[in-house]
């Protein structure tokens, strides 16, 4: 266990820890999103499985990966579309068809690899990155943190982005008011549908970049069922972090740490059963549950539709 | 939180004229074939598009999981574990629970009655261990759920997110047990050692149907009485219905939610033990049919009925079956029953609140 603290093993862990990081922070993010306007977004993983399967087919066949990022980002949205069709239009269980529309994702994106790329597995070209000058240069952290693709920089600018809507824009009320007042919101002369809807797409979109880059990126080639459950930690970030955008950041590089755990220790010719590391994040999730469980909140009207005049 | 149970409370507690049941009855009926049917037709165009004759597909899913002798036989014997999980989602949902785990649950009290079961038999007699091993798989499956019911009966944290990571966990967890814990010796396959097939669960007269049907069948119609007849299920029903008013009229909801938790574990973990030790005899690595995600459907499907749910297990075994004999035999992926499962929820959930809002209209 000497070398485990080499320069070698850091930086693995750090660049392991972003890639596994970055498709959590989106997941989280956009689930953040939808759970302050009131929707409790189970279809999350179906979001980010659509988005990596048509990311990656629109990355194979363009040779593109912005365009790959697009047609992830088309793909969460159109599952994203569903589920505010059916449930924040017509009030329909948010919790049913969340599951309905990951089941279902799971299940087409499979049929349509098996016919696709079935026999060829076709994978991507490593994708290229954009180093930053001076700060790629550091030891250990340069090339971890500081010469990716720029979609990386991107989704940790998101984090920014979100924090100021949420505090310094009349978007950002009006999502929060939708989660805890609708009732007052519509009194306000703002539509809760409308706006309900919209982050509930933008969840989408987000989730599916997120997916597409798990996809493009992470793996270079799309698997079935290849999201894993990284849906599900989103929303576990996005409960956690209490509707602070910084929280959901920390907490996805921790669980990317963990999922990262694997290739890291390979290179620092550490040999524990994969099966062990693939317990890791969940059991840490469930250890941060337990401990800061009470602590986790969620607005009072998640997962009720809103229906105008309804008691 | 679960409209279902909202729906299905009421029923048959007026009694009413013979005329307005049986259209109740037709209605119910209509709300539940109408999705299945378009289902299949939505469905079929998807087959169609991936250039799959659907009719030939339907055609061949039920010659092979209905009509045709020995694939009955395999679609009774696929039956007694989804059974199972119907039964353990009948009493969480009707709780108002919603407990995602059971595919954890199941896995590792699989995987218990796996080790177990293998262990015993050269000491005790048949019928003792494998009495033995349901009793230890469901300790398991309950034991997997404890840390999502406490933090749900006591600190709120919600049981969606925490049964769905114990069931990540669980599947990992099952194998690592499996291949460093039980691991066969005598084959270079990774799995458990096997029961040999003299002494699992005895088949039922001259059929290969096992008699885990019966277990499954059993257990659906207990715990569809005991919600609908019995004190402690109205209490649940309670629970479940409004968490506030049962603090108001005195119920210990806390205890109460621990229960549901430990039964519907259990139950879960029952139908691991069914399928290990009436079908497979093992565990190997890496199995997991992820059950509990499919019966969630059938549950809702059947409005939380245990009859209904039987109706609905059948079918959905059906096509399970079918569907794996066309993967081999039409190069259709049974993902393809996956993709079914979830164009009928989906329908369900727009029929049900189409009829809901024509009922609504019609009384006002």
């Amino acid at each position: 266990m000497q070398g485990l603290l080499t320069d070698a093993f850091l930086t693995s862990l750090v660049f392991g820890a972003i890639s596994a990081g970055i498709p959590l922070l989106l997941a989280g993010l956009g689930e953040q999103l939808s759970e302050k306007a009131g929707v409790l977004n189970i279809g999350i993983e179906g979001m980010m499985l659509a988005g990596a399967y048509v990311g990656f087919v629109a990355a194979f066949y363009s040779s593109s990966l912005w365009l790959g990022f697009a047609g992830g980002a088309a793909g969460g949205a159109a599952v994203a579309l569903v589920m505010a069709l059916l449930c924040v239009r017509h009030g329909l269980n948010q919790i049913v068809v969340g599951i309905a529309l990951t089941l279902g994702v799971e299940g087409l994106t499979a049929l349509l690899h098996h016919f696709q790329f079935g026999r060829t597995y076709p994978r991507l070209d490593a994708a290229t990155s954009l180093p930053i000058p001076v700060l790629s240069e550091l030891p250990i952290l340069g090339p971890a943190l500081f010469d990716r693709h720029p979609i990386v920089y991107g989704a940790i600018a998101m984090v920014a982005v979100m924090a100021f809507v949420y505090r310094r824009t009349n978007l950002g009320l009006d999502l929060q008011a939708a989660g805890d007042q609708p009732a007052a919101l519509d009194v306000a002369g703002v539509d809760v549908v409308t706006t309900r809807t919209a982050a509930v797409i933008a969840t989408g979109v987000m989730a599916g970049v997120g997916g597409a880059f798990m996809a493009n990126i992470g793996a270079g080639l799309f698997i079935p069922f290849m999201t894993g459950g990284a849906g599900f930690i989103g929303i576990v970030l996005a409960m956690l972090a209490r509707g602070r955008p910084l929280w959901v950041l920390a907490g996805a590089l921790i669980f990317g740490a963990c999922l990262s755990m694997t290739t890291a220790l390979q290179v620092a010719g550490v040999n524990i059963p994969t099966d062990v590391i693939q317990m890791l994040p969940f059991a840490a999730v469930m250890a941060v549950l337990v401990i800061f469980g009470r602590r986790a909140s969620l607005p009072a009207a998640l997962g009720l539709p809103y229906v105008r005049g309804a008691r | 939180m679960s409209v279902e149970t909202a729906d299905t409370a009421p029923r048959g507690a007026d009694g009413g004229r013979r005329g307005e049941r049986s259209a109740a009855l037709t209605r119910i009926l209509l709300l539940s074939v109408a999705p299945i049917l378009a289902a299949l037709v939505i469905a079929g165009g998807i087959l169609l598009a991936l250039g799959v004759d659907p009719l030939a597909y339907y055609g061949f899913v039920l010659e092979r999981g209905l009509f045709n002798g020995l694939g009955l036989q395999q679609t009774l014997t696929r039956m007694a574990p989804l059974l199972l999980l119907a039964a353990s989602l009948i009493v969480a949902f009707r709780a108002g629970i919603w407990n995602l785990g059971i595919d954890g649950q199941f896995l590792l009290a699989a995987v218990a009655a796996g080790a177990l079961a293998p262990a015993l038999i050269g000491s005790l007699p048949g019928w003792l261990t494998l009495v033995l091993c349901f009793v230890a798989a469901a300790a398991v499956g309950a034991l997997w759920s404890v840390v999502p019911a406490l933090l749900r009966a006591y600190q709120g944290v919600n049981e969606i997110i925490t049964t769905l990571m114990m069931t990540f966990l669980g599947v990992s967890f099952a194998n690592v047990l499996v291949k460093l814990l039980f691991l066969d010796p005598g084959t270079t396959v990774p799995q458990t050692r096997t029961l040999p097939v003299a002494d699992r669960l005895p088949r039922l007269l001259d059929t290969t149907v096992s008699s885990g049907l019966l277990i499954g069948l059993v257990a659906v119609i207990a715990v569809h009485l005991m919600m609908t007849k019995t004190a402690f299920g109205l209490k649940l029903r309670v629970v479940g219905a409004n968490p506030r008013a049962a603090v108001h009229a005195g119920l210990p909801v806390a205890k109460l939610t621990v229960a549901v938790f430990a039964i519907s574990a259990a139950l879960a973990g029952l139908a691991g033990a069914v399928e290990i030790l009436g079908v497979h005899g093992n565990v190997r690595a890496d199995w997991n049919p992820a059950y509990g995600l499919a019966v969630v459907p059938l549950v809702f499907l059947a409005r939380l009925n245990g009859f209904a749910a039987i109706a609905y297990v059948f079918a959905f075994s059906v096509l399970s079956i079918g569907g794996e004999s066309a993967a081999r035999r039409l190069g259709v992926p049974h993902f393809f029953t996956l993709v079914l499962m979830a164009i009928i929820l989906i329908l369900l959930a727009v029929v049900e609140y189409v009829d809901h809002k024509r009922r609504a209209a019609g009384k006002a």
